[in-house]
């Protein structure tokens, strides 16, 4: 009769909802830009069905564009096979309150940014480098006491991974991003 | 207003139960003729018969239920609903507008709750959008792959006076699924059926969803092209069993010649179908050397389990007539040696006869009983209809009795709701007065939702509800005898009420058979009594429903008989459902 089961915390080799095997296994990134009807509910639907399905969420930025037309747009940077990228717009395409997907990795060119704000402590020579350092990056003071500074980044989210990790050791003590806002790049 | 907005979209029948958040409109209720109000015995009793009255019908099922515990009481039913796509429009009442978020007396957060169980829904917090919203959830409900929506209206909006925008007049949205295929796709698959060798219809619930427009361009197509044809679940009845093209239903408990004709075809039409695991088996190993059609009016569907060749985003009757134009158009051509040689294969495995069973004339087998009430029921195919709870039953109901038509089988496919029939068959007999509406069902299921029989006695529907009791969760037994060892945990239903006696407590008839020598005559019994009846068939308690493709294999590696079934599933099949 049957033994009892070896079968891997966590792994998913045995499901029968697996489906790698028959498609390609590498995750790649995608930035997606969804726009929205502003209604209530409508984040919550979208929000919904990526944990519901399982899908990632790496970033996610939200805001009304269209007042007049009450519509938003909704940017997410989501991983995953080529095959649960196709999934997720279509997934995210039939919501009734979604307009259109656009998959901005995909659709040509497109420029992606972030702004992020960082709480730095420090006096003496520690503070004088974050400035410095700051300016190489063309980081904003928006804030400043005798013992810190608040400082203001806009750029890609390595390029504010890079400013973060250099501030780290000279005082970094919090953090506030906005995840990613993209467009494509061109006319259309 | 919201009767008023029921009315103008056609609505006769409401399936509901009345409480404190809903009272100004079961007042409106009252004060009207035109709409015909159903009283449930339980919320998810009310969706479950308008899921069946939907089924039925192709026309969105109605219900209307109380906030709290009204609202969470329907979630299973929405669930199943979005599951097979079933189109249904659900009001609930909710606490006043300046209550909502205070933890008031049943109060619960409505729309969060059932977002993930519906394909929209909407809080309406003012008066003047209550119609527009009614009238848009009659079109999302309906429009592109159905589904269930829920508006939820809180007391004061009921109260209040408002502006009221008709049906013709209502902003339905920017929501308007595409509905013509593609010309190009539709081509290539017009080029793949005229040289197919080994060609399979493999066709879903999308047909019957379609409308009967569907099942007629179905019928044409595989008459003309001379294609065997099999369907899922969901499917039965868009092309008639008694077709000389039928293969019988597919997947895991589906028919040996259905499962090896997917297996071996070379060319695979899917019409309306979505490749559940029920129906694939081992992804890796589905049908290896077939060119994939897939015709789904979602298209999520598409490539989100089996990769296609030839995907086709449309609504089945308008991909189906614009497929059947250009076939004809360019001379109607299969390959016909190879259709020839390919049906000798089917033959062969037909030769099988997977549905055989040992007679028995000691204790009826469950396969006997559907039998005979097939027989006993066949001249009523065209108004007959047959809900079923989930289980061994469901799919020997699948296996064994013959359905003709569309609209005229309803089951829990997706989520396999224990519960579903007796309230389906109540929706359904609502629906068609004068049809003979039979609930195949199982002792344990049946219970789920026994509450409903007084629904049935109530409005004097005459249900026939046939219980193949084994005293088991029959299926739940069969998978711990194939892969638990034969250890039997909680799958036996101890201490079950006298049905004969239940059915006279409730005011309907109750008739119990266990010899195979009265079976025809209690049939015939149930069949001639004018109202309800519960038929309590007692039957071989550890029968197993075969054909299997166990969890995990192939759809070459099935069992047909107890023989096979030792060690017939392995260690990586098991965790699968």
């Amino acid at each position: 009769m049957m033994s009892a089961l070896h079968i891997k915390r966590g792994s998913n080799s045995h499901s029968a909802y697996n489906l790698r095997s028959t498609f390609s296994d590498v995750q790649e990134k995608h930035t997606l830009a969804v726009v929205v009807e502003n209604e209530p509910g409508t984040l919550a639907r979208v929000i919904g069905l990526f944990s519901g399905r399982g899908y990632n969420i790496e970033s996610l930025t939200v805001a009304e564009v269209d007042h007049t037309g009450h519509q938003s747009r909704i940017t997410v940077v989501t991983t995953g096979t080529p095959q649960i990228i196709e999934q997720i717009k279509a997934q995210l395409e039939r919501l009734v309150p979604v307009h259109r997907v656009n998959d901005l990795t995909v659709e040509g060119p497109s420029v992606e940014r972030e702004l992020a704000l960082l709480k730095v402590e420090g006096t003496g020579d520690q503070r004088v480098e974050a400035l410095r350092l700051a300016d190489i990056f063309r980081a904003k003071v928006v804030d400043s006491t005798l013992a810190s500074f608040v400082f203001e980044i806009t750029g890609t989210p390595e390029k504010i991974d890079a400013f973060a990790d250099l501030m780290r050791p000279l005082g970094l003590v919090e953090v506030a991003r906005t995840g990613v806002a993209a467009l494509a790049r061109g006319a259309e | 207003m919201v009767v008023q907005a029921l009315k103008d979209q056609g609505v006769d029948t409401v399936f509901g139960y009345p409480g404190g958040a809903v009272l100004p409109i079961y007042d409106e209720i009252f004060q009207q003729n035109d709409i015909r109000h159903i009283l449930v015995r339980h919320e998810q009793g009310a969706v479950h018969a308008a899921e069946g009255y939907a089924r039925s019908t192709g026309k969105p099922g109605v219900v209307l239920v109380t906030s709290g515990p009204g609202a969470t009481n329907a979630v299973t039913g929405l669930t199943d609903a979005l599951m097979d796509s079933i189109p249904l429009v659900v009001l609930t009442g909710q606490v006043p507008t300046f209550m909502i978020g205070s933890d008031a007396f049943q109060e619960a957060d409505t729309v969060g709750i059932t977002r993930p169980c519906t394909k929209m829904n909407w809080l309406v917090k003012d008066t003047d959008k209550l119609a527009g919203t009614i009238h848009e959830a009659f079109h999302v409900a309906t429009a592109g792959r159905p589904g269930p929506v829920l508006v939820d209206i809180p007391k004061d909006v009921q109260f209040a006076d408002g502006q009221y925008v008709r049906a013709e007049d209502a902003d339905l949205g920017h929501y308007q699924p595409r509905t013509k295929g593609d010309a190009e796709e539709i081509a290539e698959l017009v080029a793949a059926i005229e040289v197919a060798k080994k060609p399979v219809f493999y066709t879903g619930g999308g047909v019957i969803n379609s409308g009967t427009k569907a099942s007629e361009l179905l019928r044409e197509l595989v008459e003309a092209t001379g294609f065997p044809i099999t369907s899922t679940l969901m499917g039965l009845g868009a092309y008639p069993a008694s077709g000389d093209k039928w293969l019988g239903m597919l997947g895991m408990h589906g028919l040996y010649e259905a499962n090896l004709a997917m297996h071996d075809c070379d060319l695979m039409i899917n019409v309306g179908a979505r490749f559940d695991d029920r129906i694939t088996g081992r992804i890796d190993a589905f049908s290896p050397n077939s060119v994939k059609a897939h015709i789904d009016i979602d298209p999520s569907s598409i490539n989100k389990v089996i990769r296609v060749d030839i995907p086709i985003v449309g609504d089945v009757t308008e991909v189906l007539q614009d497929v059947l134009e250009l076939w004809k158009s360019r001379g109607a051509k299969t390959d016909k040696t190879g259709l020839a040689k390919w049906w000798k294969k089917i033959a062969g495995w037909q030769e099988v006869k997977c549905l055989n069973y040992k007679p028995n004339d000691k204790t009826i087998r469950p396969q006997h009983a559907l039998t005979r009430l097939e027989a006993l029921t066949k001249h009523r195919k065209d108004d007959r209809f047959i809900c079923t709870e989930v289980g061994q039953h469901q799919m020997w109901a699948a296996q064994y009795l013959g359905f003709e038509n569309p609209h005229q089988w309803m089951t829990s496919g997706g989520l396999g709701t224990m519960g579903y029939g007796l309230p389906a068959s109540v929706g359904v007999q609502i629906a068609h007065p004068d049809a003979l509406v039979i609930n195949v069902a199982g002792e344990a299921s049946w219970l789920m939702n026994m509450q409903e029989m007084g629904t049935a006695v109530q409005y004097r529907a005459p249900v026939k509800q046939f219980i193949l009791n084994n005293e088991r969760l029959g299926m739940v037994r069969q998978w711990q005898e194939l892969l638990h060892g034969e250890r039997y945990s909680h799958s036996w239903s101890e201490a079950l009420p006298d049905f004969v006696k239940l059915a006279e407590a409730f005011g309907c008839k109750g008739i119990r058979v266990s010899d195979p020598a009265d079976l025809d005559d209690a049939i015939q019994e149930m069949l001639d009594y004018d109202g309800p009846v519960i038929m309590d068939c007692l039957v071989e308690k550890h029968e197993n429903c075969f054909p299997m493709i166990p969890s995990g294999k192939a759809h070459n590696e099935m069992l047909l008989g107890e023989a096979e079934t030792q060690g017939a599933i392995d260690a990586k099949g098991s965790v699968l459902v």
